[in-house]
């Protein structure tokens, strides 16, 4: 068995990937979570062994993370998206000391160290502000498909001063600066400044250090990219597969346990209800 | 009783502190229908050693809000105090408390008296506002100790030094105006005999807490820092200067130095010491720790039984030949140290970081406490530049169960262990 799997369960999307005995991704497969997070997860796995045009029988170790990662059922253990996310820009972008990583309802910036440890990590508080939820609530509001928000925000030339990144009064905002006559283009770009403006900032909290590597599924924001690099006056890596780098750190963490790297093998299966079972 | 367990002696503490805790309360409501004195007091300078001379029945603000929390009816009271008008700002403690009164003293340990005096420090912001609310309520006497505290960073004044003792004559004088009070509100006249008596006992209770939190260096760790410290705070606080405390604390080394000598820990497999910085997460006061155990985390040390024992952990003894004076004395070192352990943390923790095999420290700043919160993300990063011992900065309440976002912090803690373990297998 010379592949490993990695599932990650975010809270808006279920990610899954495998791997082969090289850290190699071979198999990757992306579908809405929904309410039946176990159904999510088996049926992400699915999709990635198909793509992966392997059988489940071949697949040595599975590890779940993301906030569904209890519900993983099928799952040897779990990690946190947090390490996961450290572990996959690492191997991705072997220079990455400070990741950024922004999906559905987290912002998390984590510092790592030259050996590839997680020194230092902090989130975004209780509630959703400054998140990926935050630009599907304004692309509600506007009647906007959510992947054209970025490309939209970077044809405006006066941006509007936006300082509140709260998703729950992300419409009124919208509308309000609507009301005053403001384009689209103008409010997006304020918009994506506020987003950035915070998202630094949590990066400050555990200090900025070059490479920074940009991760989850906000990467697809073309507007938040630019962003990124204009305030912090450096470019940030971005992989094509950033949206999948949870999954992909939680792979290595499963072939990890495939090969005997030391280094992920003292996690434990923190849930002893769950048993790895066949899907 | 397990094999290291002669008589019972492991787990005594727990289980006598929290008999001692429902006869404390038991007479506290036994005080109400009495009509018997009872003072309100704060657990950083509480003055338990001079009102205990008056024999008031001490009542502990924080104390019974704290039960309310860990009783699991907290929302309760919070939601009374905050339909009465209070803001969800304020104090978790105050509006328990509010709560408690509006309710006439109905609280899940029995019924607690309305207060005959209420003393409060400035060691807290909100001491003196709380006990404003008192003095408002019942038209009581509110007597404010001001406690000269450090003047700049590093800048205590210390015995020798000449304004040492001009801050220790004015906790003095004021001391002798709260013994007039309490004569005033009790009839009573004070009894320096009975003084030394108490403070005699509170020596007792000094000297073994510090013995106590010290044993914990042993590996395995003989108490949880956060679960069973909690109950030990609780006697020491309640029960300052009694021969009950002064017994309990007795037994409590006793049991302490027993686990040492043969071993014996709080989980099964300790794998990692820890350090918590800040108050407990009463709400979810178990599961906070559980999350913490289901890695092998132990908590080993805790600023909260320093500067929630009045800074009795600095280990400062009265001397009983001059009993007032040296109370001044005590209680000026006891209160500044509580308050300097929450504002210099970064070089205290520091210190304990070796001798107690520290493996980890984790911050826990709460919604309702500014005292004990703000800068403790600075006080982090300090220690940070100091060490590169892991720390995890972890944020929730004292009492109000809807800002605990127990997935959240189970997340973040998570992460904190993996990083750990990560760590440990590079070093291996």
């Amino acid at each position: 068995m010379a592949y490993a799997a990695g599932v990650d369960v975010g809270s808006t999307q279920t990610k899954a990937v495998i791997v082969d005995a090289h850290g190699a991704v071979v198999g990757r497969a992306l579908i809405d979570t929904g309410a039946n997070v176990v159904v999510a997860a088996e049926n992400a796995y699915v999709q990635a062994l198909a793509d992966a045009h392997i059988q489940e029988e071949e697949v040595g170790y599975v590890v779940g993370t993301g906030y569904g990662r209890y519900r993983v059922t099928f799952g040897n253990t779990q990690v946190t998206e947090i390490s996961c996310h450290g572990r996959g820009a690492v191997h991705l972008f072997p220079g990455t000391r400070t990741v950024v990583d922004m999906g559905g309802q987290d912002t998390k910036a984590i510092r790592i160290a030259p050996t590839g440890e997680i020194v230092d990590f902090c989130m975004n508080d209780k509630c959703a502000a400054g998140t990926g939820r935050f630009l599907g609530a304004v692309a509600s509001a506007l009647d906007i498909p959510l992947q054209d928000l970025g490309g939209i925000a970077l044809q405006s030339e006066k941006p509007v001063k936006i300082t509140t990144t709260c998703t729950v009064f992300a419409e009124s905002e919208v509308l309000s600066w609507l009301g005053r006559g403001k384009k689209v283009e103008d409010i997006l770009l304020g918009i994506h400044r506020s987003m950035v403006s915070r998202s630094v900032g949590l990066m400050r909290r555990v200090g900025i250090e070059r490479e920074v590597t940009f991760t989850g599924g906000v990467t697809r924001n073309i507007g938040m990219v630019r962003g990124l690099n204009e305030a912090l006056g450096f470019e940030v890596n971005v992989s094509s597969e950033a949206h999948f780098m949870g999954a992909i750190g939680a792979a290595l963490f499963a072939l990890d346990h495939i090969v005997g790297n030391r280094e992920s093998s003292d996690f434990r299966v923190k849930n002893s209800d769950l048993r790895a079972r066949s899907i | 009783m397990t094999p290291h367990s002669p008589n019972g002696i492991v787990g005594r503490g727990v289980t006598a502190g929290a008999s001692l805790f429902r006869d404390w309360f038991d007479r506290l409501t036994a005080a109400g229908h009495a009509n018997h004195p009872t003072a309100y007091v704060f657990v950083m300078g509480s003055l338990a050693e001079l009102l205990r001379v008056f024999d008031f029945e001490l009542s502990f603000p924080e104390i019974n809000s704290l039960q309310t929390a860990v009783r699991r009816v907290a929302h309760e009271y919070l939601n009374e105090a905050e339909d009465y008008g209070y803001s969800p700002d304020i104090c978790g403690y105050v509006k328990a408390d509010v709560a408690v009164q509006l309710r006439k003293g109905a609280h899940p340990m029995g019924t607690l008296p309305p207060p005959s005096l209420a003393v409060a420090t400035n060691a807290c912001n909100t001491y003196v506002k709380w006990a404003e609310i008192w003095e408002r309520l019942y038209h009581i006497p509110v007597f404010t100790l001001d406690v000269p505290g450090t003047r700049r960073a590093g800048g205590q004044t210390w015995p020798g030094n000449p304004d040492f003792s001009a801050d220790c004559a004015y906790v003095a004088a004021q001391l002798q105006e709260l013994i007039a009070l309490c004569e005033h509100v009790t009839d009573k006249h004070f009894d320096i005999d009975r003084l030394r008596e108490v403070l005699g006992h509170a020596n007792a209770m000094t000297a073994a807490w510090r013995r106590v939190i010290a044993l914990n260096r042993h590996e395995p760790a003989v108490f949880g820092a956060l679960t069973d410290g909690t109950v030990y705070l609780g006697v020491a606080n309640g029960l300052r200067g009694t021969p009950e405390g002064r017994r309990y604390f007795d037994d409590l080394v006793e049991e302490m130095e027993h686990k040492a000598a043969h071993g014996l820990g709080t989980i099964d497999a300790e794998k990692h010491r820890l350090v918590f910085v800040g108050v407990p997460c009463y709400p979810i006061f178990r599961r906070f720790n559980e999350m913490f155990s289901e890695w092998g985390g132990v908590f080993v040390n805790s600023t909260y039984l320093w500067f929630a024992s009045g800074g009795a952990d600095l280990g400062f003894e009265y001397d009983l030949s001059r009993p007032l004076e040296s109370l001044a004395e005590g209680v000026l070192i006891s209160v500044r140290h509580a308050m300097d352990s929450m504002f210099h943390q970064d070089r205290a923790i520091a210190e304990i970081l070796e001798p107690f095999h520290v493996d980890g420290v984790v911050y826990h700043p709460i919604k309702s406490c500014r005292t004990v919160s703000t800068g403790l993300a600075d006080s982090r990063r300090a220690l940070m530049a100091r060490t590169d011992i892991p720390s995890l900065f972890i944020e929730s309440d004292m009492m109000d169960k809807r800002v605990v976002s127990e997935a959240q912090l189970k997340n973040r803690i998570d992460a904190f262990f993996e990083g750990l373990d990560s760590r440990n297998a590079r070093r291996v």
